[in-house]
């Protein structure tokens, strides 16, 4: 297959970025779009050209590291997949791509694709845990918990933390995110002590880093590699009037 | 409680609630304006609405509300804008409820609108515009039927009237699910019945003050 790629090449945080347009041929139709953007890095390095930077770890589609908005939609045009599990088939032979960063103020693009999703980590440590000790492994008994909430528990604690939710919202707005670290907690028995504190710590987080506000419209929910519900939102929305007014 | 986003997101779903219930009442005395009584009963509740003091108290409620909904409504847009410094070249493509994306475009159609609406109506009521003329009378300022029929008789104004209407009801189509979602209401059980309510809501507000032109304009006198 043959694709003219439009890339966003950034030299650096200060640096002004822009857009550069390159034609790769030979391309397999069952390679996915970090190894074709891999295919393109080895035809740069040997012009002495340098190498397109993005981000990528376990290429299994569950560590949530590789991003980039393809064609106007974050991990490109599949449902429900990190962009390490798209496909080359899923496009056109001849298609044109354009290939950008996360765009969000409280995600900075460090070079080329790469953006610093630390502002996630920040809002994680405002209350993403549960302060309990370790110790031996409890019996799976020990604590009886609804299979409704479990069910729902686990749907939530699904998110990788990729920032596809942040990018495809027209706001930047993280609340996805928060929703689904508030809720995989605040769902079970283990995380409903620190539940008032957790919220409130975490909204607080996310907005002060600069994250939009949510409008509801479900873009987060439509590209959600993991697929987690803006139903979500409507628990953190509840969890955070109950700790402000309960 | 207020600082926060979701504070100020509640604040405003609860005055665009209030606002939507406004609309049913203020639809429910428009629709009046349909009897061919002479104005009998359109007079007598806007009479009611005008006097009574409980009314009143609500009046203050409403304006606080509306100007509420429109200043949190630009803060958010603003901060929203600020999140986001540079755009994308290839945008949304990403599945979205369509009309949810243009919110704060129908919202200043309807501001405009409501601009035009308090000129020829409520203005004229408090004595700081001049009554809309037209074919007839206007007796004196709280003579909102006769001005109704002077407007609604020029058919610019009234295809007008109906494109705000429209607007209007793009605008609601999304506000009314969105607000509850943002009270934390979202249960798979009752999810599709408020969306269906938002919808035929949406659908008869339009529909609703959008007749009332078409009546003066093709029935009215005939």
């Amino acid at each position: 297959m043959k694709f003219k790629l439009k890339i966003w090449r950034q030299e650096n945080a200060q640096a002004k970025g822009k857009f550069v347009t390159y034609e790769l041929d030979n391309v397999s139709d069952d390679c996915s779009f970090l190894e074709m953007l891999d295919q393109l890095n080895e035809t740069l390095v040997d012009k002495f050209d340098k190498p397109v930077c993005f981000d990528h770890d376990c290429r299994e589609g569950i560590c949530g590291m590789c991003s980039l908005y393809i064609n106007g939609r974050p991990h490109g045009n599949d449902s429900g997949i990190t962009t390490c599990q798209l496909h080359m088939r899923r496009f056109k032979d001849g298609d044109t791509l354009v290939v950008e960063p996360w765009r969000a103020k409280a995600f900075p693009v460090i070079k080329d694709l790469v953006v610093d999703r630390t502002a996630f980590d920040k809002i994680i440590q405002e209350g993403g845990y549960v302060s309990v000790n370790t110790g031996g492994i409890p019996d799976a008994n020990a604590i009886p918990i609804k299979k409704v909430d479990s069910d729902l528990a686990m749907d939530a604690a699904q998110c990788i933390g990729c920032g596809a939710c942040v990018a495809a919202c027209k706001n930047a707005s993280a609340m996805l995110f928060v929703s689904a670290k508030v809720s995989h907690l605040a769902l079970l028995p283990q995380g409903s002590l620190e539940a008032k504190e957790r919220v409130d710590n975490m909204v607080s987080k996310m907005d002060e880093l600069g994250f939009g506000y949510c409008s509801n419209t479900g873009a987060c929910e439509a590209e959600c590699p993991k697929e987690i519900k803006i139903s979500n939102i409507a628990r953190l929305n509840r969890e955070f009037f109950v700790s402000k007014l309960g | 409680m207020l600082n926060s986003s979701i504070g100020k997101k509640l604040l405003m779903a609860l005055a665009g609630l209030f606002l939507c219930v406004f609309l049913v009442v203020h639809l429910g005395i428009n629709l009046c304006l349909l009897r061919d009584d002479g104005g009998e009963w359109f007079r007598a509740a806007a009479g009611f609405m005008s006097s009574n003091k409980i009314i009143k108290v609500f009046e203050v409620f409403l304006f606080g509300g509306l100007i509420l909904h429109i200043i949190y409504g630009i803060f958010i847009e603003i901060k929203n804008r600020i999140s986001r410094p540079i755009s994308y070249n290839k945008t949304y493509a990403s599945q979205t409820s369509y009309f949810s994306k243009y919110m704060i475009h129908t919202g200043m159609i309807i501001f405009a609108f409501l601009g035009l609406h308090l000129i020829n109506f409520y203005f004229v009521k408090l004595g700081w515009t001049p009554a809309p003329q037209g074919i007839v009378a206007v007796e004196d300022k709280h003579d909102f039927y006769n001005m109704a029929i002077n407007l609604f008789q020029n058919p610019v104004y009234s295809f007008v009237y109906i494109g705000f209407m429209i607007f209007l009801g793009f605008h609601l189509h999304h506000a009314f699910q969105s607000a509850f979602q943002t009270l934390g209401v979202n249960h798979t059980k009752y999810n599709t019945l408020i969306k269906a309510t938002g919808t035929i809501y949406s659908i008869a507000i339009a529909l609703g003050f959008s007749v009332i032109p078409v009546y003066f304009l093709f029935f009215w006198g005939k």
